[in-house]
């Protein structure tokens, strides 16, 4: 196996990592959202700006595999 | 790797092109449209509170009518309470000196039928005395002249005096 | 009336991303006259370049040049880059006040004093060869300005709205600024940096959501060529170095005390935090740099990605599968284009809120 393509499991590794983290933000949002309606748009921004951070983390690993490609 | 390496001519460009864009969009851009929103929103603010202000006014001028109005009610209570304490108390002080008034009068009856009662039985006791005086002549006359008669006369002359 | 007209554009830019992004593909395929290498094209259209590539015709590019700036140890060379003639391997020489100039993979390479050619090792490193500072009006430059210009044009005729109306209604296109500008007012500015505070910011906070938001649109446009700028690390980069540089200057004591001497933890947690809260003030910019750059780019290799899906099986049959997949793609990258610059302008506007934050009693 080429460095590529472990470059490639990598950054599909990082993937999943978000999807998880992200999914999770996302579910938790959605749950806060039904409880409390009027909580909307304050839950909504925060979803957004965690959802980043976790997706930061996740864009290290394509930069990563960026870097061998 | 040549993806992530920041190039040096880029960095230069977006640098001042970016500070122009900033001052010029904040002078020319941001200013004026910041400016007229906070102005309006101000605008609403103050028609807000001037609305506010007109229907706290409105409450108070309301509730000082109410208090007006209740005081009026309340004087106006007292008044005719008053006229009517008054009212009272004259009828009771009329009542009072007409009484009076009468006791009096009547008292002054009394005491005028008493002095005419006086003076009626001095007069009678006069009359009395008088004829008392009178018979006693006409006995002293008669007893001078005939015993019988004498005692006749005294006996029909008392019973007379009798009589009155 | 004015948003059916808006949306009937937005369409047509769509459909038209999807038709182009085929034929650039085409272009390259052709162009190349060999195996079609998805990689070496995703690259190509990724990364910035000099020159402005419009199409092919009859087997010839068609592009706009662009000047070339050179800081070279003689001066200033400058001279346009059609004078390559569209050659990117570095055997077409230009001679300019005294210098050798190669281009080669869209880089500018000097040749030493003496060489005739170009040379290069295994690695496509030219051995006999350096770079000069190069200041190019380059692919991406030129996008910036055209972006620049159409901000200006949009802002100034909102501006002049205002200062024609005595009451400040806002008509024609400031009715379609203002709801963004208070949004990124009321949403971004107010509740990240603190009522009293957040007036010093908005010129920074609004120039950089819609300079972020315009670029990233542009690149979306496949008949500008996809000129890159937002997915260009050098653009993100400057950028969050500008947040950096304001999040520091505007630090008060309470941000440097968090910072070096954490307040309310015993004393070995201070020592502990201090290099932590040091490491963590560069991660920032630093993270906002890659989370843009890393984005935008990943958004244009995917559409570029399902486009070579063509190519790489050589099959018609797959096109229909291709372009409803980018065009899905496509609608999807619409959304981050606004997303991403929400994103850095918050995050700039968190680091500002942080920076002069009083302290809490």
């Amino acid at each position: 196996m080429t460095i590529t393509g472990i470059a490639a499991i990598g950054a599909g590794l990082a993937a999943i990592g978000a999807g998880v983290g992200i999914g999770k933000i996302g579910g938790s949002a959605m749950e806060a959202m039904a409880r409390q309606p009027e909580m909307h748009g304050k839950i909504q921004s925060s979803a957004l700006i965690l959802a980043a951070f976790v997706e930061a983390v996740a864009l290290f690993g394509v930069v990563v595999a960026f870097l061998q490609g | 790797m040549d993806l992530i390496t920041p190039e040096f001519g880029l960095v230069f460009w977006t640098a001042i092109t970016f500070l122009c864009l900033l001052f010029i969009l904040k002078k020319f851009a941001w200013k004026p449209i910041l400016g007229a929103v906070e102005e309006r929103e101000d605008g609403i603010k103050n028609a807000l509170a001037s609305a506010e202000k007109a229907r706290k006014e409105m409450e108070n001028l309301n509730a000082d009518n109410e208090r007006i109005l209740k005081e009026a009610r309340a004087e106006r209570e007292a008044m005719l309470k008053d006229a009517r304490e008054i009212r009272e108390q004259t009828i009771a002080k009329a009542e009072t000196e007409a009484q009076e008034k009468a006791s009096k009068i009547i008292e002054k009856a009394q005491a005028a039928i008493e002095s005419e009662k006086k003076i009626a039985m001095a007069e009678l006791k006069s009359h009395v005395a008088g004829l008392s005086v009178e018979i006693a002549e006409k006995v002293v006359r008669e007893e001078l002249s005939n015993k019988d008669k004498q005692l006749k006369l005294v006996e029909s002359m008392l019973g007379e005096a009798k009589l009155n | 009336m004015t948003l059916n007209t808006f949306k009937s554009v937005l369409f047509s830019a769509l459909f038209l991303a999807t038709s182009f992004a085929g034929y650039a593909t085409e272009d390259s395929d052709n162009t190349d006259n060999k195996e079609f290498n998805p990689k070496e094209m995703i690259l190509h259209h990724v990364k910035d370049a000099h020159g402005f590539h419009l199409w092919d015709w009859n087997g010839r590019s068609v592009s706009l040049p662009l000047p070339i700036i050179l800081w070279t140890d003689n001066g200033l060379s400058t001279f346009m880059s059609s004078a390559f003639h569209h050659d990117d391997s570095g055997k077409t020489i230009v001679e300019k006040n005294g210098g050798k100039f190669v281009k080669f993979h869209e880089k500018i390479y000097q040749l030493e004093a003496g060489a005739s050619s170009v040379s290069f090792d295994e690695e496509h490193h030219p051995t006999n060869a350096h770079k000069p500072l190069n200041f190019s009006i380059t692919r991406n430059v030129f996008m910036m300005w055209v972006s620049v210009i159409v901000l200006l044009l949009i802002f100034f005729a909102a501006a002049k709205r205002y200062k024609k109306s005595d009451d400040n209604v806002p008509t024609g296109i400031a009715g379609f600024v203002e709801p963004l500008v208070i949004f990124v007012r009321d949403e971004i500015g107010k509740p990240m940096i603190g009522e009293h505070k957040y007036k010093r910011y908005m010129p920074y906070l609004l120039t950089i959501f819609f300079f972020i938001w315009i670029n990233n649109i542009f690149g979306l446009i496949p008949i500008l060529n996809g000129a890159n700028l937002s997915g260009n690390i050098a653009f993100t980069c400057t950028l969050a170095v500008f947040t950096f540089i304001i999040t520091t200057f505007s630090g008060n004591k309470n941000y440097w005390k968090h910072i070096f001497w954490m307040p309310g933890v015993p004393v070995p947690m201070k020592i502990f935090l201090m290099p932590i809260e040091i490491i963590g003030m560069f991660v920032k910019p630093i993270s906002l740099m890659i989370r843009l750059f890393a984005n935008i780019t990943a958004g244009h290799v995917i559409i570029l990605a399902l486009m070579s899906l063509i190519f790489v099986f050589k099959s018609v049959a797959i096109a229909p599968v291709s372009v409803a997949f980018s065009l899905f793609i496509t609608v999807i990258e619409i959304i981050v284009t606004a997303i991403q610059a929400y994103i850095f302008t918050i995050l700039s506007a968190l680091y500002f809120g942080m920076a002069t934050e009083e302290e809490h009693h």
